[in-house]
């Protein structure tokens, strides 16, 4: 064996390790991949190996292959075999492996749980870190909640390097298992005070992560923070906690008042420019929640600003950007204070690093006004020119667009201005955004009804021209602007000059070179401009042009019938004919020009951009139904253009608008605006701007200053924007001029005339006039449009689940104590549950939390009924579970066997509430009120330290002895199981309130208790009926001096999985001492059958007793357990024991027996299991099952009570459930499935079942049938 | 929360990768190919954030990053942590780096990665930072280390002999001390 083991680290030595294999990898430069991939091989063959050490080293060298982006999921096996290794070395490689590959869907993972568990509760404290650091990484559903506890106890560890670790990775376990939060908050808080600052730290920085998603929930530990920021030196926890306020702040303004001082404070000490700009970014929180109503702030702000100032003049480029994002965040409330810092600003733009350009570029948007547009403007124009990347100046571009286009044009005084930029916006090379600015000259051309004719006009130039801009194929991005251009030029064609020249250019053959979208638009606006020029000609007696007009597009349109793209083609071919037709009429001279134009009458209406979404759908309108068969494959083959602009959609369903039409439209809109006029939620209009429009039907008696251009516009150059800030300028000198002369009576008229009005910007802005009307129509939206947008929270967020009330938990219990169902599980070596989604419990958490106020009043009543006090809590538990069973009928049924419920010190202690009923929020209240701070932080503090330090860990008498000498402990805490923690918790709830009614001996009642309740509930028989409590306990045997109870057997399989040998039951046993005397030396005693033997400690006889691990004063009872191995479980089993004892008095001692029968039915050797219902269905269509089925009559109960029995008396868990009929499954301890179909029709129940073993089978229906026959 | 750590080199090899989210083999190398790309052909004096938004998280994380001598060191973080905070943790990492391997070099990260691992798992865990004083990170560091070593039968240390020869003296290119050129100025003190 020795010498085994020396030979296998010499061959070691041989083996390839991590140095090794990279400089292997360096020396195969040219066939790197083959080199690998014989090195995996090799790998392969280690891990098949024996040694751990060759296996760790192989694993070693699989981690840096991942890194290098090889799958090495195959091994995850072997990586669990190196972490469960004993040696340090191996475990952290083994660690580090899972780590870097180990995710929720690696299957392997659920063979960590008590490996795991293990490093946890190791004595080398490396071992534990190792695991938690690892744990971190793939933390699965199923591992925090087996592991919740373990890590809860971790956080008291006495090494603060665990404690720290625990603490930080309980995080993960609340993402994972969102149930852990509410019973681990309490010593999570109380982490926050720990002496050691790691620890502390990593408690900030969970509950500021916790904090950041729901803070609502995290108010009520304003003052803790408080006095945390106030005491602490550690510049990281300083600023986790600051940035924690800022996320605060929104929530409750005065916290925002009284964290001005401090943080102003800090602004001024300290030297940390991490922590300075931090409060800086708090403060500015702060300052946006108070905006409304506090003047006073200025300094606060002026102080904010500056600083930033300094950041941003500082060489650092870190801190410039930095001090530029925090500037954008003042900028959305206080635009004034940033306003004065453009010059800055401006010079950042120019800054050689791209981020804080974008960043600059980010503020100009916010400080733009109707006075410094231009400038601004024009200076990023220059920067377009300049700019060398394409993505840098297509950031320039559409931030142009957002800045001119924001607010509704909020800011653009002159139109023929932006027009002009956006025309030289066409000249970019290579630019994406075409679309942006089609759609952008689309708009404004619309909306901006006075502005038609110059935009006509530029557009006339721009298809003109348009071989500048298709010349390149590059360029093909901005060629979308030419759709516009047609568009407007078709549309508005009576604006046009020339049409005739327009129409030309729009035929050229050229064009069919052009995307098909924008041919179709060609063709189309064509067919518009011939219909203008007709009209034009109309009453011209000379009737060449029109003629010439009509041959013209006889000529050219055949070109576009040719096109390959169907549009085009149909519009072409159908326009062609109609013109053939019309040439034919005009040689007969006939007046056609009024029919002509009939066809593109009316006026288009914007719509705004969600109308289509808001529309209601009416009802009874299936909009998923096919209306005809759906078309074969090959008629979708040819793709439709995409329709790229929303404009677009009105131009096929072009409304032929009647004075009927217009009228009611206006009627509607009259409606509409005095719907809008009650809603406070409108705000989007420009209600001035439509008033002028409707009352004053004309826009000649505007003073429009006459455009005096000294540069021709129509120059094929393209216009210049620039001439437009002169003369912008000139223009409102001459204006401020007139306005002196003016009366200010008049001023006033002209004011109430201007098309917009402003809430916003400086004063001076008042006096800038639009230099025409800008006639802003609104979009139109639908009848009964929703005014809101609908929330666009991901329903996916992991966070959402941690949306839980922990306020209530940490101050007052009344309110929402911890239930039993809440408290962590601990050691259960199996899946318990099935795994609920996440999201699901946090619904139910939701729900359950609004509960708070039904409740303070019960409250009221509790304290009238003092007595009744602890019934009516766990009436509220019922209630509560009631609750939940609303929710989810299923949960509830399934929860009886499956969830996770338990009890242990640990967890007790935890669980237990504090008495206080010091309300929270009052605290709170208190605490922010204007009284002197440290008083103030300091009650508070004392007030949730007594809170905390209120729970009393709770004698449980029932299980505190449930050590047996000679049964390890621990396997024993693992091994039981979830169902069995149940029972203890009821028992121990009964026991509880009998120790209130002061009565001790009632143990005998157990049954009849449950029976007495269930009885009265029979007789209202309601789905929501609270269900019986149950119990599993029965009596054993009993006489004058003790009673014995045996727990139903309750069993579990050995824990390593190996269900075929090894076998074993677990039988609890209450002992009661029900005489006056002492009661020792219990020695508990079983006749070993073939099938059934008692385990003992080694080394005794097959015929001794087991001594009972205690002895029992008077009245006490305790519980023992005792192990039985069995061989065969299809049958069930009696054995026959005796318990001897020596009865104490305090002159005499009497020896004395009691024989007893144990009884292990065959549902005791049923494990509740959960299974999933696709799992449960292939079970059953395996056909390895035998069935058999089973009626009950008369069962007078509630359905869900009975598979609540069901579940609980006999292990099992429901699958499915619907209606009146479920589906159930459990398993043995030596692995037989046990299938049920229960279904219920009035009081007939029955039930088929099938089970790969059909003795088992029959007997555990023999014995449900026992179960219900007895009730 | 931090999503993800990268140390590759002026070539985008990583040499360094952790993850604080899965994503498959394929997608991470995606990710530091697309981190490398845009990390450098970033100029040395500007600022050390990118917004990175499309690789991975959203418009809330950011890339911060440093670089060393031949190496990048990329922290992907979302707006919960501290910019400068975490420039600063960088700095304390590559500080830690040295004095673990004494002067360290791109080649001492390129031979133990797994050293690496485990230094980091001391500063960072699971996306969290869990300490940030560089004494603390070494002590614990060294005591592993030890433990490790008392471990292993004498003759397996032979790895930590073979690593002596590269921190022979040529410090230019992979050689070159990572912490040379700069001495930075804390912006947490």
């Amino acid at each position: 064996m020795a010498l085994k083991i020396v030979k296998g680290s010499i061959d070691r030595m041989f083996d390839k390790n991590l140095q090794d294999l990279v400089r292997g990898i360096r020396n195969h430069k040219e066939d790197e991949a083959k080199y690998i991939s014989t090195c995996i091989d090799e790998i392969k063959q280690e891990l098949k190996q024996d040694n751990i050490a060759v296996k760790a080293n192989a694993v070693c060298k699989l981690t840096y292959l991942q890194m290098l982006g090889y799958d090495v999921s195959w091994a995850a096996f072997n990586i669990v075999e190196v972490m469960s290794s004993s040696k340090f070395t191996y475990k952290r490689i083994g660690y580090l492996a899972a780590s870097q590959c180990f995710h929720e869907n690696t299957d392997v993972i659920m063979l960590t749980t008590n490996q795991i568990r293990k490093d946890l509760s190791s004595p080398n404290q490396y071992d534990t870190g190792v695991a938690l650091t690892g744990l971190s990484c793939f933390v699965t559903p199923d591992l925090a909640r087996d592991l919740a506890n373990d890590i809860m106890t971790l956080m008291s560890h006495t090494k603060p390097y665990i404690r720290k670790k625990a603490v930080l990775i309980m995080y993960k376990v609340f993402l994972k298992y969102p149930e852990s939060l509410r019973p681990a908050f309490p010593r999570l808080k109380e982490k926050l005070e720990d002496p050691d600052p790691g620890v502390q730290s990593a408690a900030v920085n969970v509950i500021c992560e916790l904090a950041r998603r729901n803070p609502k929930n995290y108010l009520s530990l304003a003052p803790l923070f408080f006095k945390l920021m106030t005491s602490s030196t550690n510049n990281w926890v300083l600023i986790k906690i600051i940035k924690l306020f800022g996320a605060l702040t929104p929530l409750e303004p005065r916290l925002g008042k009284k964290l001005i001082e401090p943080l102003t404070n800090l602004i001024h000490s300290t030297s940390a420019m991490s922590l300075l700009y931090e409060c800086v970014n708090t403060v500015i929180a702060v300052l946006i929640s108070l905006s409304s109503g506090m003047p006073n702030h200025s300094a606060s702000i002026q102080l904010c600003v500056q600083k930033l100032r300094i950041l941003i003049e500082d060489s650092d480029q870190n801190l410039k950007y930095l001090g530029l994002l925090a500037m954008s965040k003042i900028l959305k409330t206080h635009p004034k204070s940033v306003q004065s810092h453009k010059d800055l600003i401006l010079q950042c733009l120019d800054d050689k690093d791209e981020s804080i350009r974008l960043r600059a570029l980010d503020l100009l948007y916010g400080m733009v006004s109707k006075k410094n547009l231009m400038e601004i403007v024009k200076k990023l124009m220059i920067h377009v020119d300049k700019a060398e990347g394409t993505t840098y100046r297509d950031e320039l571009l559409t931030k142009i667009i957002d800045i001119c286009s924001q607010s509704n044009y909020q800011y653009i005084t002159n139109f023929e201005w932006y027009i002009s930029i956006l025309v030289e916006l066409t000249r970019l090379e290579g630019t994406r955004h075409g679309h942006l600015i089609a759609s952008q000259m689309l708009d404004v051309a619309i909306r901006v009804k006075a502005i038609r004719a110059f935009a006509v006009a530029q557009m006339a130039t721009l298809l003109d021209n348009a071989h500048l801009l298709t010349g390149n194929m590059q360029r093909n991005g901005i060629c979308e602007v030419l759709y516009a251009s047609a568009w407007i030029c078709g549309e508005f064609s009576e604006h046009l000059e020339n049409p005739m020249q327009t129409l030309e250019a729009m035929l050229r053959p050229k064009v069919a070179t052009l995307p098909g979208h924008i041919q179709a638009v060609y063709v189309q606006n064509a067919a518009k401009l011939f219909a203008t020029i007709l009209k034009n000609q109309e009453g011209n007696t000379d009737s060449t042009t029109a003629q010439e007009t009509s041959q013209l597009m006889i000529d050219r349109l055949p070109l576009f019938v040719q096109s390959a793209n169907l549009e085009v083609q149909e519009r072409a071919s159908c326009i062609l004919q109609l013109v053939k037709y019309i040439q034919k009429l005009q040689q007969k001279d006939v007046e056609i020009a009024e029919e002509v134009s009939a066809l593109f009458a009316g006026e288009l209406n914007p719509v705004a951009p969600k109308a289509q979404k808001k529309v209601p759908v009416p009802e009874g309108l299936d909009l998923d139904a096919w209306i005809n068969e759906p078309p074969s494959e090959s008629e979708s083959e040819d793709e439709q253009p995409k329709a790229i602009f929303t404009k677009e959609e009105p131009k096929h369903s072009r409304p032929r608008h009647t004075e009927v039409d217009e009228k009611e439209l206006a009627r509607r809109r009259e409606a509409r605006k005095q719907e809008q006029a009650n809603n406070p939620f409108y705000i989007k209009a420009s209600p001035s701007s439509q008033k002028v429009y409707q009352d004053a039907p004309g826009v000649e008696h505007i003073p429009v200053v006459q455009i005096d251009l000294s540069v021709p516009l129509k120059v094929p150059g393209l216009p210049m924007s620039d001439q437009y800030v002169k003369l912008e300028e000139e223009r409102r000198q001459k204006e401020r001029a007139e306005k002196k002369k003016k009366e200010k009576k008049k001023r006033k008229e002209k004011r109430s005339g201007r098309g917009r009005k402003h809430d916003s910007g400086p004063e001076s802005e008042e006096d800038i006039t639009p230099v025409h009307v800008v006639d802003i129509v609104t979009e139109e939206m639908p009848e009964n449009a929703l005014p809101s947008d609908d929330d666009d929270k991901d329903p996916n967020d992991p966070h959402k689940a941690l949306d839980i009330d922990l306020d209530n938990l940490v101050e007052t219990t009344a309110r929402r104590p911890l239930a039993d169902s809440e408290k962590l599980p601990v050691r259960s070596h199996r899946a318990a549950g099935a795994p609920k989604s996440s999201a699901e419990d946090g619904e139910v958490e939701n729900a359950t939390s609004q509960e708070p106020k039904k409740k303070s009043s019960k409250e009221k009543r509790e304290k009238k009924k003092d007595k009744d006090r602890e019934r009516k809590k766990s009436k509220e538990e019922k209630k509560k579970k009631k609750h939940k069973h609303e929710e989810k009928e299923e949960d509830l049924l399934g929860g009886q066997g499956e969830e996770p419920v338990i009890q242990s010190e640990e967890t007790k202690e935890v669980a237990a509430q504090p008495t206080s009923t010091s309300a929270e929020v009052s605290d709170l209240d208190f605490w922010l009120s204007n009284a002197p701070v440290p008083s103030n932080t300091q009650e508070a503090a004392t007030v949730a330290a007594a809170a905390e330090a209120a729970p009393v860990p709770e004698v449980s008498s029932g299980i505190a002895a449930d050590s047996e000498p000679d049964e390890p402990k621990d396997t024993e805490m693992e091994e039981s199981k979830s169902s069995k923690h149940k029972k203890k918790k009821q028992k121990k709830e009964k026991e509880e309130k009998e120790k209130k009614k002061k009565k001790k001996h009632h143990h005998h009642h157990h049954h009849s208790d449950g029976g007495g309740e269930e009885s009265v509930q029979n007789g209202t028989v309601e789905e929501e009926e609270p269900l019986p409590p149950m119990s599993n306990y029965c009596l054993l045997a009993e006489n004058s001096y003790i009673k014995m109870m045996m727990e139903d057997a309750d069993q579990v399989c050995d824990i390593q999985g190996n269900l075929q040998d090894g076998s074993q039951v677990v039988v609890s046993v209450i002992f009661e001492n029900k005489c006056d005397s002492f009661l020792k030396s219990m020695e508990f005693n079983v006749l070993d059958s073939l099938n059934s033997k008692l385990q003992r400690p080694e080394g005794s006889g097959p015929h001794d007793g087991l001594t009972v691990p205690f002895q029992l004063p008077p009245g006490v009872s305790n519980e023992a357990r005792f192990v039985f191995t069995v061989q065969s479980i299809v049958m069930p089993q009696k054995l026959k024991g005796t318990l001897t004892f020596i009865v104490k008095n305090e002159d005499s001692s009497t020896h004395e027996k009691l024989d007893f029968k144990l009884h292990f039915t065959c549902t005791s050797y049923l494990i509740t299991t959960p299974c999933y219902s696709d799992a449960f269905a292939k079970l059953l269509e395996s056909g390895d099952l035998k069935s058999s089925s089973v009626r009950l009559e008369g069962v007078n109960m509630p359905f869900h009570h009975l598979l609540a029995r069901i579940c609980f008396h006999h292990h099992f868990s429901v699958v499915e459930r619907i209606d009146s009929c479920a589906s159930m499954y459990s398993r043995s301890i030596q692995g037989h499935h046990v299938c049920l179909l229960v279904k219920t029709s009035g009081q007939t129940v029955s039930i088929d079942a099938k089970c790969d073993e059909p003795t088992l089978l029959g007997n555990v229906l023999d014995e449900i049938k026992q179960t219900f026959s007895q009730c | 929360m931090i999503k993800a750590i990268l140390i590759f080199n002026n070539h985008g090899k990583p040499r360094l990768s952790k993850f604080y989210e899965h994503y498959n083999e394929d997608t991470e190398q995606q990710i530091i190919r697309e981190t490398f790309h845009l990390v450098s052909k970033r100029d040395e004096n500007v600022c050390n954030f990118l917004e990175g938004g499309m690789l991975i998280g959203g418009s809330d994380y950011k890339l911060i990053y440093r670089h060393y001598a031949t190496l990048y060191f990329v922290f992907c973080v979302d707006s919960s942590e501290s910019e400068l905070g975490i420039l600063d943790l960088i700095q304390v990492f590559v500080e830690t780096l040295d004095k673990c391997f004494e002067n360290v070099c791109e080649l001492d990260l390129i031979f133990h990665v797994d050293k690496v691992h485990n230094i980091l798992a001391e500063m960072v865990m699971g996306g969290m930072v869990l300490e940030t004083n560089m004494n603390e990170i070494i002590t614990q560091v060294d005591a592993q280390n030890k433990m490790e070593k008392s471990e292993f039968f004498p003759f397996f240390s032979l790895s930590l002999y073979r690593r002596l020869s590269f921190s022979l003296p040529g410090r230019t290119g992979r050689h070159r001390p990572v912490l040379q050129e700069r001495p930075l100025v804390p912006y947490q003190l």
